[in-house]
């Protein structure tokens, strides 16, 4: 669009009629900017509120100002003094962690068998595999529940890793992915006598490594913010993952908004952080996921 | 079999192996398990008994479970639309003539980055009766603020308002992926026939990017009726008050199961959401012919 609208202005450039649509032009960008100008700060305007609200000092965490006049980041220790919050964020790095690598390892394996290795049945196991893609976490939440807890996973890591691990997205994103992998690169390494397992792990895994970090970017970002499945599978204090330490820590500090919001801002930091450093692999991933899975 | 052929085939086994082996353990069995639950009352010892259809009687004669699929409906109705449309308007704002592009599209993207919990607690407080900042805003405008969350007739669309806020960023990037798939050449033609910026969007942007709005629409409505960003949401700021106002229907599952110890009535409402999940995107991939799921360009 840029390109066609500085050829169109050079185009008319002197004559009266051109001048008045350029100006109409300009006046309709300066619209737009005001616009979009409105619409990020309604976007970003909450995220700003939680920083500065997690910086006021007792004094002013009942005031109805925003930017703290003496800001201070005893809120951020307080936290940890109230609540086991390092023990809330290590649980929640854990299973984050866990659950990356065992849907991004074994999501692109069967991915790739699913492609590219011809076995008996093949078609039948891609459409076991596509028929749960679309099942909804409500539809199954109970039964989920009691198939983990009567395999004694309830209140354990595996119960909160494994049920988040192993869903169909990460096998259909990755066959998608390996259906359109050119095949000459693999043959090549066929030429030199690999194995089925070393040419997938020496050639085919190194050369898909933007897609696996899209997958495990994603993958980490969602199981972080989770909420539901922790908060049932994991009722023992000790196993609390972030999301449900802050979400209980507001019924007992919930006057304490600056608590409340260091504790959220605590919360979101490796995402945020994560958003500002990958954000166009982020936002990449959704685009190339979102359209496929 | 070659014993070429028989190793390619012994290595598909095994690589598919652990992921169909917890996919079936985690997804399948509980799939085929929800049905079955609905015919039982089972408690949380674990104690199961065959009750027939008592749980579907029950939940059809439940008045409480009929509001909640008004709610439910309620929410999917407004925020379905609601988020297609923002996000839309957001999509040709960043894909048309608009200056540091880039950074308004991750500004408008950016709440996605956080977590629904933190989401709904930042919204507690800036939408708290006393000092919050929104009711601020409004009281120097002269505008006296409802309650947002205490307000039976306010509080579900202040959850939906929100989830909508949260999710916009998501499909605003998939429209832009359809948007830009567009060929310029039909905007240059369509500015050679002398068609303002209204006609090119009703006559060439929207009829080309129908298979992504479909899409779009099919996702948010699954998004809606699952209600998993809605359930966080309220589990924190309503807890599906106030009046039961804000009880959609995942949270009356979860409230159902999990604080009441009904896992048989519970599975009954889940395998009844089930049921219109199927149907209405069956209905939904019908109408779009598959819609993207069914192409394979091998």
């Amino acid at each position: 669009m840029a390109t066609t609208t500085a050829r169109r202005t050079r185009h008319t450039r002197g004559a009266g009629p051109g001048r008045a649509r350029r100006r109409g032009l300009r006046v309709r960008r300066a619209g737009l900017l005001v616009l979009a100008a409105l619409v990020a700060t309604v976007q970003l305007f909450p995220l700003v509120a939680m920083v500065l609200g997690a910086l006021k000092g007792p004094a002013e965490a009942g005031s109805r100002h925003l930017v703290p006049r003496e800001p201070t980041l005893a809120n951020l220790a307080a936290v940890f003094d109230h609540v086991p919050f390092g023990l809330y964020l290590f649980n929640s790095l854990v299973t984050s962690v866990a659950v990356t690598v065992l849907a991004v390892g074994f999501g692109s394996m069967a991915g790739y068998a699913l492609a590219r290795l011809r076995f008996p049945g093949r078609e039948w196991v891609f459409g076991a595999f596509f028929a749960t893609l679309l099942v909804a976490l409500p539809v199954i939440i109970v039964p989920l529940y009691v198939v983990v807890t009567r395999m004694g996973m309830g209140n354990t890591y595996a119960g909160l890793i494994l049920p988040v691990a192993f869903t169909a997205f990460p096998v259909f994103l990755m066959r998608q992915f390996y259906v359109r992998f050119p095949r000459d690169l693999e043959e090549a390494a066929d030429l030199d006598g690999a194995g089925y397992v070393r040419r997938f792990f020496s050639v085919v895994l190194p050369l898909s490594r933007p897609m696996l970090a899209a997958l495990g970017v994603l993958t980490f970002l969602t199981t972080w913010n989770g909420f539901l499945w922790p908060l049932i599978v994991a009722r023992d204090r000790s196993l609390w993952v972030v999301q449900v330490g802050i979400a209980t820590f507001q019924n007992q500090y919930g006057g304490d908004w600056n608590l409340v919001m260091a504790a959220s801002l605590l919360a979101a930091l490796p995402t945020l952080l994560m958003f500002v450093l990958l954000q166009r692999q982020i936002v990449e991933s959704v685009a190339t996921t979102g359209l496929k899975g | 079999m070659s014993a070429r052929e028989r190793r390619e085939a012994l290595t598909g086994y095994a690589f598919v192996a652990p992921s169909a082996l917890g996919v079936g353990l985690f997804v399948l069995l509980p799939m085929l398990l929800a049905f079955g639950l609905s015919f039982t009352s089972v408690n949380s010892f674990g104690q199961i008994d065959f009750v027939g259809w008592d749980n579907y009687r029950r939940m059809f004669a439940d008045p409480q479970f009929a509001h909640s699929m008004r709610v439910t409906a309620l929410y999917v109705g407004v925020f379905m639309p609601g988020v297609y449309l923002t996000a839309l308007g957001m999509a040709l704002l960043v894909n048309g003539d608009l200056p540091a592009r880039a950074f308004f599209r991750t500004a408008f993207f950016a709440p996605y980055s956080v977590s629904l919990v933190v989401v709904a607690l930042v919204w507690r407080y800036l939408l708290s009766d006393r000092i919050g900042a929104v009711g601020t805003v409004l009281r120097s405008v002269g505008v006296a603020p409802p309650s947002f969350l205490g307000d039976p007739d306010v509080a579900l669309w202040t959850v939906t308002g929100i989830s909508i806020w949260f999710l916009v960023g998501f499909y605003m990037i998939i429209l832009l992926g359809g948007l830009q798939d567009i060929p310029r050449e039909l905007y240059e033609a369509a500015r050679l026939d002398g068609a303002g910026p209204w006609r090119t969007l009703v006559d060439i942007v929207l009829p080309m990017l129908r298979p992504t709005t479909f899409f779009v629409l099919i996702l948010a409505t699954i998004a809606g009726l699952a209600g998993l960003q809605a359930f966080d949401l309220v589990y924190v700021m309503t807890q599906g008050g106030p009046d039961r106002s804000t009880s959609i229907g995942i949270y009356f599952i979860y409230e159902q199961a999990f604080r009441f110890d009904q896992f048989g009535y519970a599975s009954a409402v889940a395998t009844w959401y089930a049921f219109a999940l199927i149907v209405l995107t069956g209905a939904a991939f019908r109408l779009t012919g598959g819609g993207r799921f069914g192409h394979d360009d091998r």
